[in-house]
């Protein structure tokens, strides 16, 4: 029976949401194209978790190991790369996460298995996988096929697929014996850093006033403020905005800041980026303001406005001064 | 420390509107400012600050045709001691897999202890570039990096993971990283200094000369090959405000108060 493997993703003992997001489109595939579909396991003291997974799937093939304690991508690489050669399965679902990222392109090179990264969507016609991605920063969608093969990795975006609810496949536990090389490991974890403390926590705000690469200057900055304070709210911003030091990490909205759920979010000069929009797409009421009308920000948006933001912002503030009096 | 960054010429499509071509397989480009890949940008920047402190030299290399000598100028500029351009018609449609097939091969002959360049590049986003690289040179490699710290034959590096959440890891040398945005802050060039770098020479190799098959690389030689582009489906669409910045400011207010958030 042919398979399709799911690696799960899991941190500090916590099945991470992507997982069950990979499960409901593995297990779709696996209906269409009449395959086994499998949980691929690794780490230490992971039975919990196993038991939890086997409810999503025919198996879950659990390899425990003091050595896969913490994800490396070098020891992953090589357990997952046997079971792969063993098994052969069509396809490979891994997170596009840091943990996927750094762990399935040289999987693929070692390989010689066709990859493709940070897909939306995929799906098989004939024995062709066709796989969705986008690219240029999100703003164009491609739909690309793979060069034909007997097995497929495919990396899959976050939040792109509802996470699976219980199924009660009771699948079989295979526990197996890891096959750690006993060569010497070019990489090692050492430790995970927590974000320093303090500052302004964006995440209590009922308003938020967030910019990004349209402001041009940090000397632009004091006008968005103006707004912020108007309004009684904070300023946060996009991932440019922290990348040139003009505001701190923790005013930073999207995958790799904080996710927020103001009552207001007014983004200025933000285009949407996928990684931005995750982080603030559950806003009560959201505002945005962008040059480009086909700025993706402006499919979450409740109000658009396309417009040059500085035009905009001292009549803003004015007529908000006027009706708070 | 010998570093090779290994940078991409890409357009600026941040800030732009952008169309798709007839041919459905490309968007039209002849609009679009090309500049170096941000993320390589970082890359880039990362080898320069590594070269002031600990001596050694930095080769920039790129992928692609005669226009992307503008990113390597650029880095010429920045203090990059050489720059290499590899370039084929026959490279076209090269996806990640094979752009790391080319890199690996003019690689070669270049003696480092350390690569470096962007996470992503900004146009295909495939986010794979530098590890499939690193597989091919048989060498370790970490991504998403936002810390390299250097203690001789190993790189201590701060990798980005979500939420502001780090971890750190030990790369023993050579070894390719690729770096995330934000990891420094790069300098500035003048129009002086590029000027300066327009005199400088950048090695150009074929395919012949890095010595592979017509099979390893373009798109016979890809995972990958792009069937259809378009414009995202819209799903759900804000309702625009339309008027001078006064009317607008004055529907914002308006609607501000309507949901009693003045």
């Amino acid at each position: 029976m042919t398979e399709i493997f799911v690696l799960a993703e899991h941190r500090q003992g916590q099945i991470r949401d992507l997982t069950m997001e990979m499960l409901t489109k593995g297990r779709e595939l696996a209906e269409k194209v009449e395959a086994d579909l499998i949980v691929i396991l690794l780490g230490k003291d992971i039975k919990d978790m196993a038991q939890v997974l086997r409810d999503h799937a025919k198996k879950v093939i659990m390899v425990e190991d003091p050595g896969l304690e913490n994800f490396n991508s070098d020891l992953y690489q090589e357990v997952l790369a046997g079971l792969i050669e063993e098994h052969k399965p069509l396809l490979t679902l891994i997170g596009h996460t840091s943990f996927g990222v750094d762990l399935a392109p040289s999987l693929a090179a070692s390989l010689n298995t066709p990859l493709a990264t940070d897909c939306i969507d995929l799906k098989f016609k004939d024995d062709v996988l066709i796989v969705t991605r986008q690219m240029y920063g999100g703003k164009v969608n491609a739909e690309a096929s793979l060069r034909k093969a007997e097995s497929y990795i495919v990396t899959v975006r976050q939040a792109t697929f509802p996470a699976e609810k219980e199924v009660s496949m009771e699948g079989e536990i295979i526990q197996i014996k890891g096959q750690l090389p006993d060569r010497k490991i070019g990489k090692r974890f050492v430790q995970y850093v927590l974000p320093p403390p303090g500052g302004v926590d964006i995440t209590s705000a009922d308003v938020i006033v967030a910019i990004g690469r349209g402001i041009k200057d940090s000397e632009e900055i004091p006008q968005v403020e103006d707004l912020a304070n108007a309004l009684g709210g904070v300023l946060a911003c996009s991932r440019p905005i922290v990348d040139k030091g003009w505001l701190p990490d923790d005013r930073q909205v999207g995958s790799s800041g904080k996710t927020v759920k103001p009552k207001l979010y007014i983004a200025l000069g933000i285009s949407g980026a996928f990684q931005h929009i995750l982080g603030m797409k559950n806003s009560d009421l959201i505002v945005a303001v962008n040059k480009d009308p086909k700025a993706p920000i402006f499919g979450v948006a409740d109000y658009g406005v396309v417009e040059d933001l500085f035009k905009l912002i001292k009549p803003v503030v004015n007529e908000i001064k006027e009706i708070k009096g | 420390m010998n570093i090779v960054v290994c940078v991409k010429h890409v357009p600026e499509t941040a800030e732009a509107e952008i169309k798709i071509d007839p041919s459905e397989k490309s968007i039209e480009k002849t609009s679009l400012v090309y500049d170096i890949n941000e993320w390589d940008d970082y890359a880039l920047e990362e080898a320069i600050q590594i070269k002031e402190r600990l001596g050694g030299t930095v080769t920039a290399i790129t992928v692609g045709p005669k226009e992307a000598d503008s990113t390597l100028r650029k880095c010429l500029a920045r203090g990059a001691d050489a720059a290499v351009r590899i370039t084929d018609p026959k490279f076209e449609n090269s996806d990640c897999f094979a752009t790391a097939k080319i890199l690996n091969r003019a690689m070669k002959d270049l003696a480092f202890h350390l690569v470096l360049t962007g996470a992503l590049a900004d146009d295909d986003g495939c986010t794979a570039t530098g590890p499939i690289l690193a597989e091919l040179l048989g060498v370790n490699h970490a991504t998403m990096v936002r810390k390299i710290e250097l203690n001789g034959d190993v790189a201590k590096v701060n990798r980005e993971l979500e939420g502001g959440l780090e971890e750190v890891v030990e790369v023993n040398l050579p070894a390719v990283l690729s770096v995330q945005t934000g990891i420094n802050e790069p300098r500035y060039v003048s129009i002086m200094g590029i000027r300066k770098a327009m005199q400088r020479e950048i090695k150009v190799l074929g395919s012949a000369e890095i010595g592979l098959d017509d099979d390893e690389v373009g798109q016979e030689g890809s995972w990958v090959r792009i069937e259809k582009m378009y414009l995202p489906p819209v799903e759900k669409q804000a309702e625009f405000l339309k008027g001078t910045p006064e009317e607008i400011a004055a529907k914002i207010g308006e609607m501000l108060k309507t949901r009693g958030l003045l």
